[in-house]
C-alpha cells in the first residue's frame, strides 16, 4: 500500500474540505483498503468518517426508515425497528457479504461506491429512497449513474438515506459463490400505488426491471411473471454467469421475492 | 492403566494455536532483518531480454537487488523434479531448467525474475514496482488438452511433453475389450485446485558471518528434505552449515512440499548481502505461484459383461505439470495415480497411459490425495456409469467386483494386505438409510427440486513408502521415517520425529503412542519437530505417511528403549531379563512382585557411577550410560485405506444450485489411535473434495492470466456449503506395521468428488457435467433435462 495521509475530521464541514480529486472518505473500509492494498487505487488523503457522530444512526417513522451513511450492515441487520418497519432491509444487510464484512461495512460506502453487484443499491432504488448529502437531497433514481458511478460531486458527503416504508417487500439475492456478492439481486418493493422491481447483480448498474414492475403492478403473483424471458443482451456476463444465466435468474429470484411476500 | 491409543484424546497443540499463541514463519523478526520483495513475470511467456535495476537500486531504503544473471553467476542450482519417470519407449522424461530467479525467458505469470532487499516492506514494495524488465511477449501454451499441439515452450522439449507412460498391458486390455458386451465410456476433466493453506508461504533467513551457518524459518512439510535438496541440488551451503526449521505451520496440503524458487534466493542472498532477510507471500501470490493440484484430461473405458462383471480398464490421460516440473509433480500423475485408478475392484486387465505436459501455468505438483483422487474419480465415475447403463444397483455392481480376499493382488503393481470393502459398503449403506433415498426423491420433487444419490468406494497406496519401491519406480530418495526417543533423567521423555506437523495433530498422537509404549502419562511426552538441529533425519508430512510410517518409528524406538530398559532393571532387581515383565511403565519381576519404573530405570541410567565405594552400577557389563534410542522405520508395502462414500445432492433446477443434504463416509484406516484427530482429518479431506467437485474454479484466461487469483472469483468452499457429515469406521489393521494403521490424511479428498459427482449426474438423470458442478453448468443441465423430458411426454 502507497503511503498516504490520514485525517479524523471532527464534523462533515471539516470532511467535505478536505475532500479533493485524490482523497477518499474512509468508512467501512471494506472496498477502499482492498483496492488499496492491490494496488488498484491510491489516495494522497483518506478522511475518515466514521468518528462524526452525526453520520451514525437508525430513524424510524411512520413513512420511512432513514439510516445513517456510517452506520454498519451489522447494526441494520439486528436493528429490530427496522425489522419491524420493512423486513426485507434487514434481510439484505443480514446477507450482505460474511461477519466480518457486515461489522465493518457501511451503507453510505456502499451506495457512493456503487459496486454493480452491491446489494443496497437495489433497495434504495425499490424502496424509493432519497440519498441525503451535504448539501442536497437526491432521489435514488438520480442517483445510480453507472458502474462505479453516482450523481455525487467532489467533497460531496453522504449524511443518511431515507428509505420509504412500503406495503411489502422482499430481497431475493444469488449469492457470487466466492465473495457472495449478487451475480442476481432483486429487491420486490409494493408500495400503495406502484411495484418496483430492482435489479442489481445483472447489469452495469443497478436498474428497476420495468416489465417485471408492469407485470407485478397489474396482478402481484408469481404467475403473473412466471416464464417470462428478459433480454440479456445488456446483462453483465463474467466467469461466474452468463447474460442469459443472468435474465433467467432474474426471473427466477422475482418469483421467489413475490411467494416470500 | 487404560490404553491411550483408541481413545478421543484433545490435541495438545490446540491450546496453543486456537488462543493465538502458535508461532509461526511470519511471527520471527531477527534483528536487522531486512524485507524482501519479487519481481514478478506479469505474462505467462516472455523472454527476458534485459532486466534494469539501475533506478530502483537508488531508491529509498533499498540494500540490494538480485537478479538472474546473479543467482545463474553463484553458481546456485534450481528447482528439481523429484522422480524420474519413463516413457513407454523406454526415454527418460524431459525436464527443462527451472532457475530459482528466471533469467531468459519466463514461464508463467508470477514467476520471480528478481528479488528486491530494503529496509521496510514499504520501500521494498515501492522499488520493485520501478526494476524494469523488458519482456518479449510470446503467446502462450496454456490449455492442458491443446499443450501438445502448440508450440515448444522449453527448448528441446517437442510438443511439451515430458513424457508418454504406460502402465500396464495394452495387449491383455484389447483382447478383454473384444470379449465385452458393453464398452462403458467417460471424459473426464479433473479440474485444477489451488491449494490455498490457511497460511501463505513465507520465509525468514538468517546467515550468521561468524559460524558461516544459515538458518532458515520456512513454511514446509518437511524442513530435512529441503535441507537436502537446497544443499545437493540447490548449493546453497552444505548441510551442516544449513539448519531448516518449519515452526507452526499453517496448512500445507502439498503446496508445501517444494523447495521454492523464494527459499532457495533468500538463503543464497542472505549470506551475499550479510543481512537477515524475511519473505511473507501476498496472498496473491499464493494464488500464482504456490504448486496447483489435480489437471487431468481424461478419457477411460470400461469393458463389462451384462451381468456386470468389469472385464478391462482403460485409462487415456493428459496431465497438467505447468510450468515446470517439481519434487512430485512427475510421479503425482503416474505411479500416485496409474495404478490406483482401477480402485477397488478385480478387474483382470487394465491399463493406465499418462501424456505428461507442460504449459505457461503455475507449477502443479501434490495436492492433498496426490494422484488418488483422480483415480477415484475416473474409475467411480465409469463404475457408476456401468450401473446406470447395465440397470445394476450402484452398490450391488460394486459389490459383485469387490475383492474379498486379501492380500488382494489388484491388476496394476499394488498387492493389498488388508481391508473389507464389503463391510464398508454394507455399512454405509445402512448410515446413510440408502433404501429410503426414493422416498426422499419422491419428497424433493414434490418442492420442485433434482435429488441424486451417489456412491464412492475407492483405495488407496499411501503411508508412502517402502524405499525399495519407490527407488525403483524412480524417487530420488527412500522414503523411510526416523525417530529418536529421549528419557530425561528425571522421567520426561522427548519424541523427535523426522515427521512434520502442519494441521495433523501429531503433538498428541506421537505422545500417544509414545505414552503407551513407554507406559508413561501423555504429559510427560513431548514430540518434537520441524528442526534440522533436532533430532534425526526425516523424509517429512505428505502422502499420509506419519503415522504408518513415522509413527512406527516411534514404536521401534521405545521398543528399543524398554529393551534397554528391561536390561538394566535386571541388573538392579538382580535377576535375569528374562525374568521381567514389562507392563504399563513397570518392569516387574514375574515371581516376586518385586518392579522398578521405567522412570527408576532411566534415572539409574543417567547415574551409573556413585563416590560410595560400595555402589554396584546399575547398568550391566559393557551397557552405555543414558536412555536414549533412535529407529529407522522403513516400510514393506503402503497401507492401503479404503472405504464407501455415500452422498446425497438436492438441485433448484431454476438457480442451478446444488445442496448437499446428506454425507455418510465409512471408512477403513486400520487401528485408530485418536477418533477425534482421524474425524477431523476426514472432515477436512470431504471439505476440500466437496469444494473442487461443486466450487472450486482455478480459470486461466487464454492468455495465461490466472482470473481467479483472489477469493472475490475463487470459491472456497465455506461451512455453510457443507451439511453434517456422517462417519463410520471399519477397522481391519494393516499387516504391514506393528500398529495396525493406516493413512487417513488424504481419504476424505479422494472419495468425496465422486460421491458428489455421481449423485449430481444422478439428480441429473444421468447428464454429464464437469467439475465444478457451479450453478449455472447445472442450471443449463437441467434446462436440457427439461427439453428432453418434455420431447420424451
Ligand atoms: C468480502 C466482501 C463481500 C462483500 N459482499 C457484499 C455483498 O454481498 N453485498 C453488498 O452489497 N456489498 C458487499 N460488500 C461490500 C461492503 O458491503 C461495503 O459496503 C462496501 O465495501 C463499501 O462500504 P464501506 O463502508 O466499506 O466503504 P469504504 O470502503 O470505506 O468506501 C468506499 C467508497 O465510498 C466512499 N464513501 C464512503 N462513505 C461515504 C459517504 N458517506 N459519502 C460519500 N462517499 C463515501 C469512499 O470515498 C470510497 O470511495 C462486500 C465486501 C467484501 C470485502
Amino acid at each position: 500500500m502507497k503511503t498516504f495521509n490520514y485525517h479524523v475530521p471532527k464534523n462533515v464541514k471539516e470532511a467535505s474540505k478536505l475532500a479533493s480529486t485524490s482523497s477518499a472518505f474512509l468508512a467501512g473500509g471494506m472496498t477502499s483498503v482492498p483496492s488499496m492494498k492491490l494496488g488498484l487505487a491510491t489516495y494522497k488523503d483518506i478522511i475518515d468518517i466514521k468518528h462524526i457522530k452525526k453520520l451514525s444512526g437508525i430513524k424510524v417513522s411512520g413513512k420511512t426508515v432513514t439510516i445513517g451513511a456510517t452506520t454498519k450492515h451489522a447494526e441494520v441487520a439486528n436493528s429490530r425497528d427496522v425489522k419491524k418497519a420493512i423486513p426485507s432491509l434487514t434481510k439484505l444487510a443480514g446477507g450482505i457479504g460474511d461477519a466480518q464484512v457486515r461489522n465493518r461495512g457501511t451503507v453510505g460506502g456502499s451506495i457512493a461506491n456503487n459496486d454493480p453487484s452491491a446489494c443496497y443499491p437495489s433497495a434504495c432504488m425499490a424502496l424509493n429512497a432519497i440519498i441525503h448529502t451535504n448539501n442536497r437531497k437526491i432521489e435514488a433514481s438520480k442517483f445510480f449513474k453507472g458502474m462505479f458511478e453516482t450523481a455525487l460531486k467532489k467533497g460531496e458527503l453522504i449524511e443518511a438515506v431515507e428509505f420509504q416504508i412500503p406495503v411489502k417487500s422482499n430481497y431475493q439475492k444469488h449469492p457470487n459463490p466466492a465473495s457472495r456478492y449478487a451475480i442476481v439481486g432483486v429487491y420486490l418493493a409494493k408500495h400503495k400505488k406502484e411495484v418496483n422491481v430492482a435489479v442489481t447483480g445483472a447489469k452495469s448498474s443497478v436498474y428497476i426491471d420495468k416489465d417485471l414492475s408492469k407485470a407485478l403492478s397489474s396482478s402481484f403473483s408469481s404467475s403473473a411473471i412466471d416464464g417470462m424471458k428478459l433480454d440479456s443482451s445488456e446483462m453483465n456476463s463474467d466467469i461466474h454467469a452468463s447474460g442469459d444465466f443472468r435474465a433467467s435468474l432474474v426471473v427466477t429470484y422475482a418469483k421467489k421475492a413475490v411467494e416470500a411476500c | 492403566m487404560a490404553s491411550l491409543v483408541g481413545s478421543r484424546v484433545e490435541r495438545k497443540e490446540d491450546k496453543r494455536l486456537l488462543t493465538g499463541k502458535g508461532r509461526y514463519t511470519a511471527d520471527i523478526n531477527i534483528a536487522n532483518q531486512t524485507y524482501a520483495v519479487f519481481v514478478r513475470s506479469p505474462h505467462a511467456r516472455a523472454k527476458i531480454k534485459k532486466v534494469d535495476t539501475s533506478k530502483a537500486l537508488k531508491a529509498s531504503g533499498v540494500v540490494g537487488i538480485l537478479t538472474g544473471e546473479e543467482i545463474a553467476a553463484d553458481k546456485i542450482g534450481g528447482l528439481i523434479a523429484g522422480w524420474a519417470i519413463r516413457s513407454e519407449d523406454g526415454s527418460e522424461m524431459k525436464v527443462p531448467a527451472n532457475p530459482p530467479l528466471a533469467k531468459d525467458s519466463a514461464n508463467f505469470v508470477g514467476e520471480p525474475i528478481a528479488v528486491v532487499f530494503a529496509e521496510s516492506l514499504d520501500e521494498a514494495k515501492n522499488a520493485a514496482d520501478i526494476v524494469k524488465v523488458d519482456y518479449k511477449v510470446l503467446k502462450g501454451v496454456i490449455n492442458t488438452a491443446d499443450a501438445m499441439k502448440g508450440e515448444a515452450i522449453h527448448d528441446g522439449i517437442d510438443k511439451n511433453l515430458c513424457y508418454d507412460w504406460l502402465l500396464g498391458d495394452r495387449k491383455a486390455v484389447d483382447e478383454a475389450f473384444s470379449k465385452a458386451d458393453k464398452i462403458i465410456k467417460v471424459d473426464l476433466i479433473n479440474n485444477r485446485c489451488v491449494p490455498n493453506a490457511m497460511e501463505p508461504r513465507a520465509c525468514v533467513v538468517d546467515y550468521n558471518t561468524a559460524s558461516e551457518e544459515i538458518t532458515l524459518y520456512t513454511t514446509s512439510q518437511n524442513p530435512h528434505l529441503s535441507r537436502l535438496i537446497m544443499s545437493a541440488f540447490g548449493g546453497v551451503a552444505p548441510e551442516n552449515k544449513l539448519r531448516v526449521v518449519a515452526p507452526d505451520v499453517g496448512g500445507g496440503f502439498g503446496s508445501k512440499i517444494n523447495v521454492y524458487n523464494e527459499e532457495i534466493v533468500c538463503s543464497w542472498a542472505s549470506k551475499k548481502i550479510e543481512r537477515p532477510i524475511k519473505w511473507v507471500a501476498e496472498r496473491t501470490e499464493s494464488f500464482l505461484t504456490d504448486t496447483h493440484g489435480r489437471d487431468h484430461v481424461t478419457h477411460a473405458e470400461l469393458a463389462v459383461s451384462n451381468d456386470g462383471k468389469f472385464l478391462g480398464f482403460k485409462n487415456e490421460t493428459i496431465a497438467n505439470l505447468g510450468a515446470y516440473a517439481r519434487v512430485f509433480g512427475t510421479v503425482t500423475p503416474t505411479y500416485l495415480f496409474g495404478p490406483c485408478a482401477t480402485g477397488v475392484y478385480i478387474i483382470p486387465a487394465a491399463y493406465s497411459n499418462v501424456k505428461a505436459v507442460y504449459t505457461n501455468t503455475a507449477p502443479v505438483d501434490a495436492y492433498r490425495g496426490a494422484g488418488r483422487p483422480e483415480a477415484t474419480y475416473t474409475i467411480e465415475r465409469l463404475v457408476e456409469k456401468a450401473a446406470m447403463e447395465l440397470g445394476i444397483d450402484r452398490t450391488e455392481i460394486r459389490m459383485k467386483n469387490f475383492p474379498t480376499e486379501f492380500p488382494f493382488k489388484q491388476t496394476l503393481i499394488h498387492t493389498v494386505d488388508s481391508g473389507d470393502y464389503v463391510a464398508g459398503l454394507e455399512k454405509a449403506k445402512q448410515m446413510s438409510d440408502y433404501n429410503g433415498f426414493a422416498a426422499r426423491r419422491k419428497k424433493s420433487e414434490a418442492n420442485g427440486k433434482l435429488r441424486g444419490i451417489g456412491v464412492s468406494s475407492y483405495f488407496e497406496a499411501c503411508g508412502i513408502a517402502p524405499s525399495a519401491v519407490v527407488m525403483s519406480l524412480g524417487c530420488g530418495v527412500g522414503l523411510w521415517e526416523s525417530s529418536e526417543v529421549r528419557f530425561n533423567p528425571t522421567g520426561q521423555v522427548s519424541v523427535f520425529t523426522g515427521a512434520h506437523s502442519h494441521g495433523q495433530g501429531h503433538d498428541t498422537t506421537f505422545a500417544q503412542i509414545a505414552a503407551d509404549e513407554l507406559g508413561v502419562t501423555l504429559e510427560t511426552v513431548d514430540v518434537v519437530h520441524g528442526d534440522t538441529d533436532k533430532g534425526t533425519f526425516g523424509m517429512g508430512t505428505y502422502g499420509s505417511r506419519s503415522l504408518a510410517v513415522g509413527g512406527i518409528a516411534i514404536v521401534n524406538a521405545c521398543r528399543k528403549i524398554v529393551a534397554k530398559g528391561k536390561r538394566v532393571a535386571a541388573k538392579m532387581l538382580e535377576v535375569s531379563e528374562d525374568e521381567i515383565n514389562f507392563k504399563d511403565g513397570e518392569f516387574v519381576v514375574t515371581k516376586s512382585n518385586k518392579k522398578k519404573t521405567i522412570g527408576e530405570v532411566a534415572f539409574a541410567c543417567y547415574l551409573p557411577g556413585s563416590r560410595d565405594s560400595d555402589f554396584k552400577s546399575p547398568l550391566p557389563e559393557g551397557e552405555e550410560p543414558g536412555l536414549i534410542e533412535s529407529s529407522f522405520f522403513d516400510p514393506a508395502n503402503f497401507s492401503f485405506p479404503a472405504g464407501s462414500h455415500i452422498s446425497e445432492v438436492e438441485i433448484d433446477p431454476d438457480t442451478g444450485e446444488v445442496k448437499v443434504e446428506k454425507y455418510t463416509a465409512v471408512d477403513d484406516f486400520g487401528r485408530i489411535v485418536n477418533p477425534l484427530v482421524v474425524e477431523g482429518q476426514v472432515h477436512g479431506g470431504i471439505a476440500q473434495g466437496i469444494g473442487q467437485a461443486l466450487h472450486e474454479n482455478t480459470e486461466y484466461d487464454e492468455t495465461g492470466q490466472l482470473i481467479t487469483a483472489s477469493y472475490m472469483d475463487y470459491t472456497m468452499p465455506r461451512a455453510d456449503n457443507f451439511p453434517e457429515f456422517n462417519l463410520g469406521f471399519t477397522c481391519t489393521h494393516a499387516t504391514t506395521n506393528p500398529l495396525g494403521v493406516k493413512g487417513c490424511g488424504e481419504a476424505g479428498a479422494i472419495a468425496s468428488p465422486p460421491a458428489i459427482m455421481n449423485a449430481v449426474i444422478d439428480a441429473l438423470d444421468g447428464q454429464e457435467i464437469s467439475m465444478p458442478a457451479t450453478a449455472e453448468k447445472v442450471w443449463k443441465a437441467c434446462k436440457l433435462l427439461k427439453k428432453s423430458n418434455s420431447k420424451a411426454a
